[in-house]
């Protein structure tokens, strides 16, 4: 990928991602998710993966968005009321993710193999979603079946959820 | 110098630690649901990036990785359309959305 697309997208999606953690109201929240989701499916067009930038699009910045903001509208959702913080909670999980941060970074600083260039595809035409396709119905055909029974349960158990009366 | 493996890693790291910061101190329980959603993504953006590392004899990526990719983002959809079911039944109930007001199982 054209290096300065790469810093721009990906300061992007992580500048947004911390808005997504720091706005009071959940409509900004959403909102900043989808220009994070936005960033990190440019990311995935750098690295040759086409489909499932389109993927990332369609699903997270098109359908879960809007499944998100029409939640938000339903509850009816305000900005928050300042509350008091817990001192201990925010300390605690700023410590964790900061302990995080430093783990990754000390893991990559130990992955020397992580500093080579991606090597060449190959200079034809790539068929990416052709070669995705015939993986998924060869080799991951059975996966492919469970994905199928899993997302016919949640949508029966998301149409039960949503009764009035919980029985 | 163009990106190698190491600076997507980064970023999908310093992603995920974004989604977890998010997780432990909002008390939003739709901000944590969102913020959940971007640790998911940054397992997909690490997972895509070993795959167009690792080229094959072919020439073309590993597309292993972009299966599973499509498996999470599958899964995560459905997961979604579950959590906010469950998000509209507790407000149903509890009139509230706020973690520190849901303290029925708490010891």
């Amino acid at each position: 990928m054209f290096t300065p697309l790469f810093w721009f997208f990906a300061a992007l999606t992580l500048i947004f991602a911390v808005a997504v953690v720091v706005n009071r109201n959940p409509v900004a929240s959403a909102l900043s998710l989808v220009i994070s989701f936005l960033g990190l499916a440019a990311l995935f067009v750098g690295l040759d993966a086409y489909l499932i930038g389109v993927l990332q699009v369609l699903v997270y910045a098109g359908a879960v968005m809007v499944l998100f903001l029409f939640i938000i509208m339903l509850l009816d959702l305000r900005a928050e009321k300042r509350r008091k913080f817990n001192l201990l909670g925010l300390a605690g999980g700023g410590i964790v993710a900061a302990a995080l941060v430093l783990e990754i970074l000390y893991v990559l600083s130990k992955f020397p193999a992580g500093n080579n260039q991606f090597p060449p595809l190959r200079a034809e035409k790539i068929d990416d979603v052709r070669e995705i396709g015939a993986a998924i119905f060869s080799s991951y055909n059975l996966p492919l079946q469970v994905i199928g029974v899993l997302v016919l349960v949640a949508t029966v158990g998301v149409v039960i959820l949503s009764k009035r009366e919980l029985k | 110098m163009s990106p190698t493996l190491n600076h997507y890693l980064l970023v999908s790291g310093l992603l995920f630690s974004i989604g977890f910061a998010g997780v432990l101190l909002r008390r939003n329980i739709i901000i944590i649901f969102m913020c959940l959603e971007l640790m998911l993504n940054a397992a997909n953006l690490s997972l895509v990036a070993f795959s167009r590392f690792n080229v094959g004899a072919n020439g073309l990526p590993n597309y292993n990785g972009q299966v599973l990719v499509f498996f999470i983002i599958t899964v995560a959809a459905a997961e979604v359309a579950v959590g906010l079911a469950v998000i509209v039944a507790l407000y149903r109930s509890r009139q509230t959305t706020h973690v520190d007001d849901i303290t029925t199982l708490k010891f």
